[in-house]
């Protein structure tokens, strides 16, 4: 059992500063207590800061206090980063929500770290720009958050992940000390700890402010659904494309079992007889894009597509990339609980690990449903389960590892963009050697040598053995 | 399979060269030597080992070693019509280009060369090889140690292996060069690959099918010219793109990255130090990864 510490000095000190913006109670328990991961933790205090300073403040109580802290965004999170183990204060950035300034010339925007993805890019629409990153919860992720997971999303396939997004970041250290990691400059001095900060999940601090690129709007836009009678073609389809050198902005499948869902939900038009479908799109300069639509043409022919269907209008396209974001929504409709999986393969491994997938699930008496980003490899295979059925979420768990150890047998990686958090933290020996873990660690540690931000996450116990905070074990996480 | 099983025989040289003590210092093709100050003359020399060890067109991957230069590995790539964009001297070497962590003149539109980094084998001071990032195209797993090893100047550990990110050569690249308004020029164009400034004369290089490319270059009505101008070479100033507005350089030759902010001179670099608690926290860094400093001695990425 995790072991609760409602220390009463401790929240009277940060009520002090926070007033009725730092909460302790049943109420909060159920909500900040989980992420999207099927993991469960018990938080004891939540704060909601409103500016860096009160960050700073909180960060220095806790320190005072000897207990850890958790930043949190959007809680939308699929490998339990935002899950509290080792009971932290958690501070949740909900109301760090201002977009600061929109700099033209610079081509960048300063936000708060709660401002919501795809809000920001609606502000920046009229200007003529967009924040590139977009992940499927796009509409409630945070760009705080997307900064913890370096994030991505369908359109990073051409455009790239977060950390290619992100100019500088203003940060809380562990330690209560503000620091400014990379700058605005072409080629800021030093060591690139921005970089490092980015995808390292809360573990190195918080961030209070971030300044992002921002992106041209693309000219030309034509979206495409091809359909193929056998997942095979489509998946060879999504290999000779890109071999052709051509990089769509994105290239996104669907299995059989997933059009159906989706279709059922959205009433897109998806072809409910195929066996899989590709969604394509292709952005920038109209010559280029028209280019693009022909090469595609041209593959999918030689690999046995069925319908090519080209969007006539923006309507027509929107609807059909609401059926790709709706996807997991959509799995409630034949099962009520799902665990979503995030491993990258090479394109060329795509079918023989999506053949493995589909075994797996039939061995551990699973569905799996696959919507995913195939141009960069980035499989998402949904296990689709009741919680209600004794036992199924040993079957998850296993079937879960048994996928991961097929992705890295293929070639792959434990996670393309969802992070590693608590789900895959001892998956981690999978992929590095103890060397290279101990290394990271290493890194890490010149952050926060004890251990206070985000403990428990990314790397196994024992990655070096001085490691301090390795006593709390997050028995109980797994629900 | 595990890292270990994956380890070539050149990269096991490479770090049996490096050993576990006494100074060492890796030598690249020399196109950049200066940058950061010269290593210690007692630092022993080593060279990573080079060549194209695989290059997957259909994963635009490409996996080489950090001694191979940047000709080889363009002419390896160019049979399949893809690249990297690194766009410094085919004489430097790959790792040489990411250790000292500068970005060619096409930033603009490519983006930053640590950005093309999916996975970076390194040789740490106690000569153990250390792997970092991974094969694939995407990949979050574990910290960024890419990130931070690029623009290092080896003072963490010696780049021995590398697995870059490939992108098509585009079907058409155009330099045009005329006398608008640089930051005009900029506003009428789509993700233009280069944008380079002398306070006279303008360049641009556009990129993509040539429908594209004849239509953006209709839009400048500039001269077509065979390239770049030459770069001066003696130091650069990296500033926010929107002061190249404001931009006075004491110095009659000098050529700016519109767009980016870099602007390569002949005149001194501003004296600027990084501010703390970064710098405190990028010293101690030095010291957990090499406590001794035996990796390239004498060079300085920050200020002790």
């Amino acid at each position: 059992m995790v072991q609760i510490s409602t220390d009463a000095k401790l929240f009277e000190d940060l009520e002090a500063v926070l007033g009725d913006r730092a909460r302790s109670g049943d109420f909060e328990l159920g909500l900040y207590g989980k992420d999207g991961s099927v993991l469960q933790g018990k938080p004891a205090i939540v704060c909601l800061p409103l500016d860096t300073e009160e960050v700073r403040q909180i960060v220095s109580i806790c320190r005072a206090h000897d207990r850890p802290f958790l930043a949190r965004g959007s809680g939308t999170g699929l490998a339990g980063g935002a899950v509290p183990v080792g009971d932290p204060v958690i501070i949740a950035t909900a109301k760090m929500n201002k977009i600061l300034e929109v700099d033209l010339d610079d081509r960048i925007a300063w936000v708060e770290p709660g401002v919501l993805n795809l809000d920001l890019s609606k502000e920046l629409s009229p200007l003529g720009f967009h924040f590139a990153p977009d992940p499927s919860s796009q509409q409630v992720c945070s760009i705080g958050g997307n900064v913890a997971n370096n994030s991505g999303g369908p359109h990073c396939l051409a455009y790239g992940v977060t950390s290619a997004h992100v100019v500088a970041i203003e940060v809380v250290l562990p330690d209560g000390n503000l620091a400014l990691l990379g700058d605005l400059t072409a080629e800021p001095r030093g060591y690139d700890l921005r970089g490092l900060f980015v995808g390292s999940e809360g573990t190195m601090g918080v961030a209070t402010k971030v300044a992002v690129r921002l992106t041209p709007n693309p000219p030309a836009v034509r979206t495409l659904l091809l359909d193929f009678a056998d997942v095979r073609d489509g998946a060879a389809t999504v290999s000779a494309i890109i071999a052709a050198g051509l990089i769509p902005a994105a290239l996104e499948m669907m299995d059989k079992r997933a059009i159906e869902i989706v279709e059922a939900f959205v009433n897109a038009g998806y072809p409910t007889e195929a066996d899989a479908v590709l969604l394509v799109e292709l952005d920038g300069l109209p010559g280029g894009v028209e280019h693009g639509v022909d090469v595609v043409r041209t593959v999918a022919a030689r690999h046995e597509v069925g319908n090519i269907r080209v969007a006539a209008d923006n309507a027509e396209r929107e609807l059909l990339w609401k059926g790709r974001k709706n996807a997991f929504g959509a799995v409630a409709r034949i099962k009520p609980d799902y665990y979503l999986h995030d491993t990258v393969v090479p394109r060329g491994k795509l079918v023989e690990v999506l053949e493995k997938v589909y075994n797996i699930a039939d061995a551990y008496d699973l569905i799996a449903v696959n919507v995913f980003h195939a141009g960069d490899g980035n499989l998402h295979p949904i296990l689709a389960y009741d919680s209600n059925e004794p036992g199924v979420l040993e079957r998850v768990h296993a079937a879960g590892r048994a996928i991961v150890t097929a992705s890295i047998e293929a070639g792959g990686v434990l996670s393309g963009e969802h992070g590693i958090g608590l789900e895959k933290r001892d998956y981690m020996g999978m992929l590095f050697s103890a060397h290279d873990m101990a290394t990271q660690d290493l890194i890490r540690e010149a952050f926060d040598p004890q251990g206070f931000a985000n403990p428990l996450k990314v790397l196994p116990s024992g990655s070096r053995c001085s490691d301090s905070f390795h006593q709390h074990v997050p028995e109980g996480a797994w629900v | 399979m595990s890292p270990e099983e994956q380890v070539s025989p050149e990269l096991s040289e490479f770090a049996s060269q490096i050993g576990r003590s006494g100074p060492v210092t890796v030598v690249g093709g020399r196109t950049q030597w200066e940058v950061g100050g010269l290593p210690d003359s007692e630092a022993r020399e080593i060279f990573a080992p080079s060549g194209v060890w695989s290059h997957e067109p259909e994963e635009m991957t490409v996996r080489c070693g950090a001694g191979t230069s940047l000709l080889e590995l363009s002419e390896q790539l160019a049979k399949h019509r893809q690249m990297v964009p690194l766009d410094m001297d085919p004489k430097a070497t790959v790792g040489g280009v990411l250790a000292v962590g500068r970005s060619g003149i096409r930033r603009l539109r490519y983006g930053h060369v640590r950005d093309l980094v999916l996975q970076i084998r390194h040789v740490d001071h106690e000569g153990k090889l250390v792997t970092s990032g991974g094969p694939t195209v995407k990949n979050v797993s574990g910290y960024d140690l890419c990130r931070l090893l690029v623009g290092s100047l080896g003072k963490f550990g010696c780049i021995g292996e590398v697995i870059l990110r490939c992108l098509p050569v585009p079907e058409t690249t155009r330099w045009l060069s005329g006398t608008d308004d640089p930051f005009e020029v900029y506003s009428k164009l789509y993700r233009p690959s280069s944008i380079l400034w002398n306070g006279e004369q303008v360049w641009v290089c556009l990129e993509g099918v040539a429908s594209d490319v004849d239509a953006e270059a209709s839009l400048l009505g500039f001269e077509e010219v065979n390239g770049p101008p030459v770069l001066p070479a003696g130091r650069r100033i990296s500033i926010q793109p929107k002061s190249l507005k404001e931009l006075v350089v004491n110095d009659t030759n000098w050529v700016a990255e519109i767009g980016v902010g870099i602007v390569h001179t002949d005149t001194a670099e501003t004296d600027w130090q990084v501010p703390e608690p970064s710098r405190s926290l990028m010293l101690d860094l030095e010291h957990r990864l090499d406590p001794t400093g035996r990796l390239n001695p004498g060079r300085q990425v920050v200020e002790g």
